[in-house]
């Protein structure tokens, strides 16, 4: 079945031939619905198992036991026998959607099959492997199969970027700040879409962190698989390099007006005079993300819940520095294997506010959790849980 | 009127109102598995419902779990009546490939350019497995 699955998916996208993969990164162990835990069951009925090191992205459901999710019974068992399932097939329990701050880095031009949009695109554009985006099922046929349709970003050609993305009209200190890269990341999906575009007038190099929120944000926003970044990205040493040699179809200038619109557009509450919760961990935190939300927090009590989303390997080395122990004690709620827009762990509760500093999150939660949202930066969201108002206007 | 796409993936012939989506949509985060209705706040279409109704679909963006979303939708009962893609989206079709390897009676997929789209939106149409359209 996965076989023919993979040979199907290439017919339909017109690729001719099968590649080998290293690896796979497979984001189909989270529960939307019963079909998915019952072809998970098929495939181990069937004897599946993966021939190649395959990572798992979060499930519906913390096994760590760090937060409660609040799924039914029936859904919370059919989601606890997906992740089961998945197990069986050989797949490593990461349950993250970092895998590639979690030991899985895929080698500079290897042939891979990842899923989940934020990890394809870093796995692309910072990493320089080669994956297509890999949805539910295909991700976990191509890791049984040890192939993949060979199409798009596989092949050298399709990697080029055809759109300049140039923010060098846009002040130092804004590109320096955390607050800036979702944003980036926000405006550059939506106007890219499915292209690949190379990010130009930075006069800093970008930390691995904030290139993962670029990501996740622009994946969220658009369909962006691959980007490069300019003196930053292995792809991309300079523009020219990045176009392979050719001049962009078109060169995006970035001008504040745009950049602020994108901002006030993450935001669907603005007018909001308290908030009920904070998260932040979309991507999941990396532990220099849990060392700027310490630094931030100096031990103090927060007025409302704010949910750190992370993975076991992150949570490992707080547990190990006792530094879980101090941040439940101040509010906050790490949630790990998991996160809080894919499955119910913020209380229900009609109008309420979620402030976040990730894009992703901005773009997925109302939708998915019934809460409003007000984008802001980190220094920004644990003020404003510790208060319980928003405090937007901090230097970050 | 008769328009000539081509066949993604076969399935059920459909007759139904054509529902042109205005915007690219994500089908995770922005359809409800559950009940087929639009859920992202920020889509101009949003609380419309797909079900039953042969589905335009300008462009895909987002979360890779867009299959998942689909076949429940099958599962359940409640996918378009047909789905129109201006471009094949691998992410999407998956949903239709795994329904039809887990024995489920699928919906056609096809390929139509989307500048067609407006003139079919809320017209009765009907999706043909040799890949026309005709309204």
């Amino acid at each position: 079945m996965a076989m023919r699955i993979v040979a199907e998916t290439a017919r339909v996208m017109g690729a001719d031939r099968l590649l080998a993969i290293e690896s796979a990164h497979i984001d189909g162990a989270l529960y939307h619905g019963d079909s998915g835990t019952l072809f998970a069951e098929k495939l181990v009925e069937g004897g599946a198992r993966v021939s190649v090191r395959a990572t798992l992205n979060v499930g519906a459901i913390d096994l760590t036991g760090c937060s409660r999710t609040r799924l039914p019974e029936h859904e919370h068992a059919m989601a606890s026998r997906m992740m089961a399932a998945y197990r069986q097939l050989g797949c490593e329990p990461t349950w993250t959607c970092a895998p590639y701050q979690a030991g899985h880095r895929p080698r500079l031009g290897s042939q891979v099959a990842w899923g989940e949009s934020n990890a394809v695109a870093f796995c692309n554009s910072v990493l320089g492997a080669r994956t297509n985006r890999y949805g539910d099922f295909l991700d976990i046929a191509c890791a049984i199969a040890g192939r993949a349709p060979d199409y798009g970003l596989h092949r050298t050609e399709n990697r080029a970027a055809t759109v300049v993305f140039d923010v060098s009209s846009l002040d130092e200190a804004f590109l320096n700040a955390d607050v800036a890269w979702p944003v980036l990341g926000t405006l550059y999906g939506r106007v890219i879409g499915n292209a690949v575009g190379v990010l130009t007038g930075l006069r800093i190099r970008p930390r691995e962190d904030i290139l993962k929120a670029f990501g996740a944000a622009a994946a969220s926003s658009g369909s962006v698989a691959l980007f490069h970044v300019a003196g930053a990205t292995p792809e991309a040493p300079d523009e020219a390099t990045a176009l392979h040699g050719r001049p962009p179809i078109e060169r995006i200038r970035v001008t504040r007006e745009m950049v602020a619109d994108a901002q006030r557009r993450l935001s669907t509450a603005e007018a909001a005079d308290r908030i009920d919760a904070v998260a932040i961990g979309s991507p999941h935190l990396s532990v220099e993300e849990f060392d700027a939300l310490r630094t931030l927090l100096r031990g103090r009590s927060l007025a409302v819940p704010l949910y750190a989303c992370t993975g076991r390997h992150v949570l490992r080395l707080l547990e190990r520095d006792g530094h879980r122990a101090d941040l439940e004690r101040s509010g906050v709620i790490i949630v790990a294997d998991t996160c809080v827009v894919v499955t119910p762990i913020l209380p229900e509760k009609p109008g309420a506010v979620l402030m976040t500093n990730s894009g992703k999150f901005a773009h997925y939660a109302p939708s998915n959790t019934g809460y409003s949202v007000l984008y802001a930066s980190l220094a920004e969201c644990v003020e404003s849980a510790v208060t319980g108002t928003p405090q937007i206007g901090l230097q970050s | 009127m008769t328009l000539h796409g081509a066949v993604l993936i076969d399935g059920h012939e459909a007759a139904a109102e054509a529902m042109a989506l205005t915007a690219p949509i994500s089908f995770w985060g922005g359809v409800n598995p559950k009940t087929g209705e639009i859920a992202d706040v920020r889509h101009p279409q949003y609380q419309q419902c797909i079900s039953g109704r042969v589905v335009l679909i300008p462009a895909t963006i987002g979360s890779s779990s867009a299959a998942a979303v689909l076949l429940e939708l099958v599962h359940a009962g409640r996918a378009p009546a047909a789905l129109v893609l201006h471009e094949p989206d691998a992410i999407l079709l998956l949903g239709l490939i795994v329904a039809r390897e887990m024995g489920l009676a699928t919906p056609l997929a096809l390929k139509l350019d989307r500048t067609h789209y407006a003139e079919l939106h809320g017209r009765l149409v009907a999706a043909h497995r040799d890949g026309r359209i005709t309204a």
